[in-house]
């Protein structure tokens, strides 16, 4: 089985392991994630009740209202948020996030990780040493 | 991030443990994004988002200073929160002050919202709750650096008035107030502030419906970029440019746009690119604003029992217009009206008037807030009708109500009739 390697720029330091949920649309924190669970309540998004809590979360970016930090930060007090997260498109709404998640986060990859994580991949983020590993849950 | 003495001095403690904290924050926030240093801001405008578990505290800030330690500084370490340093104002809470129980608002938010509001105004964080600050005298100057949150206002803030905001979060307006500072990257920056995307209007986009629903459509296609709309005719009000901006930072993440020849830095198409080349051309005519229009309307039953009017709030100008409307008329029994405006320019609706003419009609003016903060909505409600896209798109996933969006006029019709017949 091979695995990719994607390295990046560090938003917020530490490693993680999981496996990934990837979101190919963005999403919005107020409409679009719950509070309380985690869940993606946006029925126009295709992650629509799914949940990002315990999941290695990989976005191009935010949408929508500004209080979409405020949602990550409630989601991760109430113990739903993901492991990680890795993300192309620097806002400060999806930069905010990504801090008061407390979790390793990553941006600024060499290769387009929408290009090559999907659903269910095991990925391994170094966001230390900037380096994510991703084994396939599929050969393709 | 390059910090001045005076900036080392506040993250070392100078100024209190809080600020302590907020300048912490501020250099995680801008060491993540690649800021070279800090800049001062001249307003600062943050929501109010309770977490209901914070209870009020009798007489004491204690309960305060760990929510606003939490929320507004990243810190689960509890801080004396001291006044603020930067002009800062509330956006939006979850309650109207006087009629939070037609609203529907439970005692235990209501006490919560009140006590926060008064160590609010204690820290010197004034009360404007609005999502529209800059219809309260919160207008910044072209060049003026600001850290503003509210999606909709941004958008106005960095296209319009020419001031310099990204889209803060609770956080870093936390940190921007009690510092009166925010990281020097992305709207704050030049060469972040030209077009993507040119879009050449070939429809005539007249009313403040074919505004919202432009900024609807272009937002949907071009998320966080930034549109350089070209080819308006007829010269937009600041009413229609807030649909229009409130719309695209639903259906996308707008946070600036560009009008050629309306907005102060598209003087000419060619300075709203800064010479560079558009990223690609789209086009807006009719077919688009129909598609927008359609997707809008989540609504099958026509039997309407709630219309929202005010997002983002209403000035005196809207509410003026609809008290004409009303004036010697009733809604419809089962119907509910409820226009949202910040509380300044209801003070100045009732001295004019217009408050006793619309609750003569059966509606309310309501301030500080919106039913999808507070989410809440007149009981039994099923349907409900907007001239807002923001509303009609959110009202729909959160409250999962579905939703009619046509004009004011339609609006206030389906009030007046119980039914919706508003059309394209």
């Amino acid at each position: 089985m091979g695995e990719i390697i994607l390295r990046g720029r560090k938003v917020a330091g530490g490693r993680a392991e999981g496996e990934a949920i990837v979101a190919r649309e963005n999403f919005s924190g107020f409409g679009g994630l719950d509070r309380e669970t985690g869940m993606i309540i946006d029925e126009r998004h295709p992650l629509y009740g799914r949940c990002i809590g315990g999941k290695i979360l990989v976005m191009n970016g935010a949408k929508g209202s500004s209080s979409f930090s405020t949602h990550f930060h409630h989601v991760r007090l109430n113990g739903a948020g993901p492991l990680a997260i890795l993300y192309n498109v620097a806002t400060s709404k999806m930069v905010m996030g990504a801090i008061v998640s407390h979790v390793p986060a990553m941006t600024g990859f060499d290769i387009d990780p929408l290009s090559v994580i999907e659903d269910g991949d095991l990925v391994r983020v170094d966001a230390d040493s900037g380096v994510v590993c991703v084994v396939k849950a599929r050969s393709s | 991030m390059r910090l001045t003495n005076e900036e080392k001095a506040m993250r070392d403690g100078s100024c209190g443990l809080a600020v302590a904290k907020a300048m912490d924050l501020l250099i995680r926030y801008g060491d993540a994004v690649g800021a070279e240093n800090l800049i001062d801001v001249s307003s600062v405008s943050a929501g109010i988002i309770t977490d209901g578990k914070t209870a009020p505290g009798k007489g004491d800030t204690a309960p305060f200073d760990a929510f606003f330690s939490e929320f507004y500084l990243d810190s689960s370490e509890s801080v004396k929160i001291p006044r603020v340093r930067a002009n800062t104002c509330t956006i939006l809470h979850e309650m109207d002050s006087k009629l939070w129980q037609v609203q529907g608002v439970s005692q235990k938010t209501h006490d919560i919202c009140d006590y926060l509001e008064d160590c609010c105004n204690r820290i010197g964080f004034a009360p404007a709750y609005t999502c529209a600050p800059y219809l309260v005298g919160y207008v910044p100057v072209k060049g003026e650096h600001c850290a503003w949150m509210e999606s909709s206002a941004v958008p106005l803030c960095n296209s319009v008035f020419g001031g310099r905001t990204n889209t803060e979060g609770i956080e870093s307006t936390g940190a921007a107030m009690l510092t009166g500072k925010i990281p020097n990257w992305g709207y704050h920056l030049d060469e972040n502030r030209r077009g993507h995307y040119l879009v050449e209007v070939e429809h005539d986009v007249i009313s403040g419906r074919d505004w919202g629903l432009m900024g609807y459509y272009i937002g949907h296609v071009v998320q966080e970029k930034i549109p350089v709309y070209s080819g308006i005719k007829n010269l937009p009000s600041l009413r229609k440019l807030m649909y229009c901006s409130a719309a695209g930072a639903s259906s996308g993440g707008v946070e600036m746009f560009h009008i050629v020849g309306v907005t102060p830095e598209a003087y000419t198409a060619e300075t709203a690119f800064g010479n560079r080349k558009p990223a690609d051309v789209l086009k807006f005519g009719k077919n688009e604003l129909k598609d927008a229009y359609e997707r809008l309307q989540t609504a099958s039953d026509p039997d309407v029992n709630f219309v929202m009017l005010g997002c983002p709030h209403y000035s005196l100008e809207e509410i003026w217009r609809i008290s004409m409307m009303l004036e010697g008329k009733h809604i419809a029994d089962h119907s509910n009206l409820w226009v949202f405006a910040p509380n300044a320019i209801k003070a100045m609706a009732d001295r004019a008037g217009y408050t006793a003419v619309i609750e003569k009609a059966g509606g309310y003016i309501m301030c500080d807030t919106c039913p999808c903060i507070a989410e809440t909505v007149p009981a039994g409600t099923k349907v409900f009708a907007t001239d807002s896209p923001k509303q009609a798109h959110h009202m729909h996933s959160i409250m999962k109500i579905p939703a009619w969006y046509g004009s004011m006029e339609d609006c206030v019709n389906a009030a007046l009739t119980g039914r919706w017949e508003g059309e394209f």
